[in-house]
């Protein structure tokens, strides 16, 4: 990543005459840092659509992107907190614990708006959100502590407030589970809401300053402080956004499901991690892509429908799962060597 | 005028030395154990304190070299496939005939194998980060298991085999005696050897260690492949404590392992925190479970009590040196 | 040092508090052994009350709430005192952790519901040899492990009665799968044994197994292992899912896509799961058995052992309370005490049902 930044600060300083030619070059090699994912899920899709022959139907990618959706909602608020520097390890039970209040909120009270549950699973997370935030950001322990301890703790809340009991389908009022079922102009609803974050989320990290801030506090916290950017402010923003985007998608996983368990998504943290670190957003901090976190997202989505259609035996699932994951983040990597040599041979600045 | 000699070595005081963090788990393992003595009658009785120690040891053997991955600023999150790895592919030699002594040592060398190629691809491939390399081999490693063993498990091994996990010294735990002997050499080896002081010197700044000649591939490579190894011992250990073996044994190993090498002070940002705080942490963590075990805390309070317990000691130090300008870097 | 101490001591204290306010919680009855003071008490002895412990797979599975509520039923009935336990994952690992905890209050007696048949043999093993006697339920471990297993039900039962109910819903010719649990699942196994067993009779030759997948018990997975099972077998006509989590998501995937009557869906729920399922038609029935009445049956099976009243040898008798006279038969190389028959679920019953449990 800082080579790409040094290509770019030299591209800026180079001359006037070639810079319009040089920039579209750059833009041309900073798509192609994701060819290799792109390559990797276009190479899947073929090769599992000859295996069988429904895997590329209207119908299959619906129920590819509907599952899909959830994650890819996480892997915003994930990719922020790892930009900088940070890592969420609770969001699977910050996820249980929104959708657990919601649902047995619509239970006790059938008549509430499905807007209301969204909105009040939002809060939930946000709240757990704003506390990870304090901790990390005000009290300044690392983020791997402070969330391993918090994941805890949401977890055990989460058993807590249920009293043991699940929410059934028969519980939850039919608005409710709407939510995830419904469609609109006939997309489904879950992937509406995917399209609007992300729409949401490319417009904050390209086009504001504070998108921007969040990645100059991962890029170099300490110039970021000299340089007048409230770094506390911004870590504690992304944990909130975190929390908020993850209470969003308890309700909606609930939803989808028509059932909230005590340990709904346990686990799941490391799903969102791997569709991050795949998309290429870098574990050391400063930079991540939104088209990147699309592809990690639909790859990791698309292998989770595939493996159990193309007739794998189960106990094989784990492995190709796993190689498929190394082949794609080495491929990846053997790419971007590739781009930064050529970077580094071009003698023209 | 006689030269002043430079040393990096702090002049002792006693309020320096006691207010390390070490000194802070002591305070807090004390505070657990009247905590326990309090709330339950069968706490303080010798067999029951030196059995507690059987259940919760076999994970410490990869606390160790974990405090040295984390001061390296790295991690290694597929200790638990490793475990399952070498557990299951020891169980089916014997399984299918092959003595178990050799399999025992099968099982030590698919560990370090394990490690080595984890630190081999950390160290070939450096764009991709520890996490997403041991992400990956996690995945990969159970996933073997489960190619090997599908839904089977494989027990009845010879009786010897059981004195591993159960077994006594006189009175003491063998797993005891063991841990105690790996804790040993591996604090020589942090904290007396020039591989220590050079793993410290990489966590702390690579780029400068690189430059200064010290060998960072190499010993990156060493430490993972320790990782492996301690983690085909942990298999041994864990398979003599069930007596049969499965391969979705041992998970959520990796996120037990790092909450105590982080409770024991060994900061994730590198460079920092001492092996005795790791052990320290290792029997906290077990006896605090043990102890609330014993007056049958249902499982949510225990999750809650473990996770505030991370938080509250983590935060006490940094709430005691706000101004100091300690603000450590994420992650 | 001043500062070390006053913080070393705020440690103490929040520590203790913190212990202490979890120790005095009185979750509504999952679990917990009752106040610390009770907890602390003396090791039973042969006058004072006896201390039944029973260890569930996992917390906040309203299953084995159940279970655990049927077990300190049967225990106070008697006078006695229940211990419940559950851990937070459903590991083997931390069920032996749980039996070592219990073997430190020399408690009289633990059934358990295992989440690995062969892994809690060495630990259950010290148990017996501490005094304790050691029981089953719901899922077993393997014979060298207990004195006698309370099951359910006759797995052999419960499979065929799946493949038979199948059978009329789907007028005896078509393509079946199954969606089971985890691959490891000793009970999820052994029911699908005796599923297979049952289509090898020739009146099920036109019924054709074609799958057998494997959701995990997790809500996600089994709603992609049933997406995929529609997807590569589209002429599929019914799904057995002998799995609380498996069922109710095939039933949801089933809902979605709107093909109730199209494939039916069959198996092992809980009612309060598959209430909206059964209702609208999806699930023309399924089966399972009062859960509160296996943990009962446990806990006088527990009750009998430590009075002494059985052996847990094949032919003994004994009573247990309100389910009557109960005989322990063989089971393989162990022996087994069983509750009864599965029991259906349809449209008729579940409303009363649902509630429940």
């Amino acid at each position: 990543m800082k080579q790409k930044m040094f290509a770019d600060a030299a591209l800026a300083v180079g001359t006037g005459q070639g810079a319009a030619t040089k920039t579209t070059i750059s833009a041309k090699f900073a798509k192609f840092r994701e060819l290799g994912l792109l390559a990797v899920i276009v190479l899947i899709c073929i090769g599992v659509q000859l295996r069988n022959p429904s895997f590329l139907t209207l119908e299959n990618i619906n129920d590819i992107a509907a599952n899909t959706a959830i994650l890819s909602i996480l892997s915003v608020g994930m990719m922020l907190v790892i930009i900088t520097r940070g890592i969420d390890l609770s969001i699977g039970a910050t996820l249980a614990l929104s959708g657990m209040i919601a649902a047995m909120t619509v239970k006790a009270h059938p008549g509430l708006h499905p807007l209301a549950a969204l909105l009040l699973g939002f809060a939930v997370g946000l709240a757990c959100g704003m506390v990870i935030g304090f901790l990390v950001a005000k009290v300044g322990i690392l983020p791997i502590i402070a969330t391993l301890g918090m994941m805890n703790v949401f977890r055990g809340l989460t058993y807590e407030a249920s009293g043991g009991k699940w929410v059934s389908a028969h519980q939850m009022p039919d608005s409710f589970k709407q939510i995830a079922t419904g469609s609109l102009l006939g997309i489904n609803n879950l992937i509406v809401i995917a399209v609007v974050i992300y729409a949401v989320a490319y417009y904050f990290v390209s086009h504001t300053r504070t998108g921007r801030q969040v990645y100059a506090v991962g890029s170099n916290p300490e110039s970021a402080e000299i340089s007048g950017i409230k770094t506390k402010r911004i870590l504690w923003l992304v944990y909130t956004i975190m929390g908020g985007l993850t209470g969003l998608a308890g309700v909606l996983w609930v939803s989808k499901f028509a059932s909230a368990q005590g340990d709904t998504a346990s686990g799941y943290e490391l799903s969102v991690i791997a569709a991050c670190v795949l998309g290429g957003v870098s574990i050391a901090g400063g930079s991540g892509k939104i088209s990147g976190i699309i592809l990690g997202a639909v790859l990791l989505g698309i292998l989770n429908n595939a493996l159990p259609m193309i007739n794998v035996s189960p106990f094989w699932q784990n492995w190709i799962q796993g190689m498929i994951i190394l082949a794609a983040v080495v491929f990846n990597a053997l790419v971007k060597r590739g781009i930064d040599r050529n970077n580094l041979m071009r003698r023209k600045i | 005028m006689e030269p002043r000699v430079l040393t990096s070595k702090k002049p002792f005081t006693l309020k320096g030395f006691f207010l390390q963090w070490e000194w802070m788990l002591v305070l807090l393992f004390v505070a657990v154990i009247v905590m326990n003595v309090n709330l339950s009658d069968y706490f303080w009785d010798y067999n029951n304190l030196r059995d507690a120690t059987m259940s919760f040891l076999d994970k410490a053997f990869i606390v160790l070299p974990m405090v040295f991955i984390i001061i390296l600023a790295d991690i290694d999150i597929s200790v638990g496939s490793i475990v399952a790895l070498s557990s299951v592919i020891m169980a089916d030699l014997y399984a299918h005939g092959v003595p178990m002594e050799l399999a025992l040592i099968v099982c030590l060398a698919v560990g370090t194998l394990c490690g080595y190629i984890n630190g081999l691809l950390i160290v070939k491939f450096k764009e991709l980060s520890s996490v997403i390399v041991t992400l990956s081999t996690m995945i990969i490693y159970r996933g073997i298991a489960y190619i090997l063993l599908k839904d089977q498990s494989v027990g009845k091994f010879p009786k010897w085999f059981n004195y591993l996990g159960w077994g006594y010294v006189g009175s003491i735990p063998f797993i005891l005696i063991a841990f105690a002997v790996f804790a040993v050499l591996f604090g020589i080896l942090l904290h007396k050897t020039t591989f220590g002081r050079k793993v410290y010197a990489i966590g702390s700044n690579p780029t400068a260690s690189r430059y200064s000649g010290v060998q960072v591939d190499r010993i990156k490579i060493i430490v993972f492949t320790l990782a492996g190894l301690m983690s085909a011992v942990t298999a041994l250990f864990l398979t003599s404590r069930m007596g049969s073996t499965r391969p979705n044994i041992a998970t959520g190993y990796e996120l037990d392992v790092i909450a105590m090498v982080v409770l024991g002070g060994i900061s994730t940002a590198g460079g920092k925190g001492r092996m005795i705080g790791a052990i320290l942490a290792v029997f906290l963590i077990g006896y605090l479970r043990y102890g609330l075990g014993l007056i049958n805390i249902s499982a949510q309070t225990l999750l809650i009590v473990i996770g505030l317990l991370l938080i509250f000691a983590v935060s006490v130090p940094k709430l005691k040196w706000k101004g100091t300008g300690a603000k450590g870097k994420a992650v | 040092m001043k500062k070390v101490l006053t913080l070393g001591l705020a440690a103490v204290m929040a520590v203790t508090l913190l212990a202490g306010c979890g120790g005095n919680d009185k979750e509504a009855g999952a679990s917990g052994g009752g106040s610390p003071s009770a907890s602390t008490g003396q090791p039973s002895d042969a006058g004072g009350k006896k201390r039944l412990a029973i260890i569930f797979k996992n917390t906040g599975n309203p299953y084995g709430e159940k279970q655990m509520e049927g077990f300190k039923k049967a225990v106070e009935e008697n006078g006695d005192e229940a211990i419940l336990k559950a851990p937070d994952q459903p590991t083997a690992e931390a069920q032996i952790q749980m039996i070592e905890e219990l073997i430190s209050q020399k408690v009289d007696a633990i059934a358990i519901a295992a989440n690995d048949p062969d892994a809690l043999q060495p630990a259950l093993q010290k148990a017996m040899n501490a005094g304790i006697k050691v029981i089953s339920l719901d899922s077993a471990v393997n014979a060298q492990s207990r004195i006698t297993h309370v099951n359910q039900a006759d797995p052999e039962r419960i499979g065929r009665t799946l493949i038979q109910g199948v059978s009329e819903m789907i007028g005896g010719e078509g393509e079946i799968a199954i969606l089971s649990a985890t691959s490891q699942a000793t009970n999820q196994n052994t029911w699908i044994e005796w599923m297979k067993k049952e289509l090898e009779d020739p009146k099920y030759a036109n019924i054709k197994l074609v799958k057998v997948a494997y959701g995990d018990d997790l809500r996600d997975k089994s709603v992609s292992e049933t997406e995929a099972l529609l997807k590569s077998y589209p002429n599929l006509k019914a799904i057995i899912a002998p799995t609380t989590v498996g069922i109710a998501a095939a039933g949801k995937v089933l809902t979605d896509k709107g093909l109730k009557d199209k494939v039916k869906l069959t198996g092992l729920g809980l009612p309060s799961e598959m209430a909206e399922y059964i209702e609208s038609g999806v699930c023309p029935w399924m089966y399972l058995w009062n859960p509160i009445d296996v943990g009962y049956l446990a806990g006088y099976t527990a009750e009998a052992l430590v009075k002494g009243e059985i052996t847990g040898a094949v032919g003994e008798k004994f009573t247990a309370g309100t389910l009557g006279e109960k005989e322990i038969v063989a089971d393989g190389d162990g022996t087994q005490v069983m509750l009864g028959d599965p029991f259906k679920f349809d449209s008729g019953n579940i409303a009363e049902w649902k509630e429940v449990y």
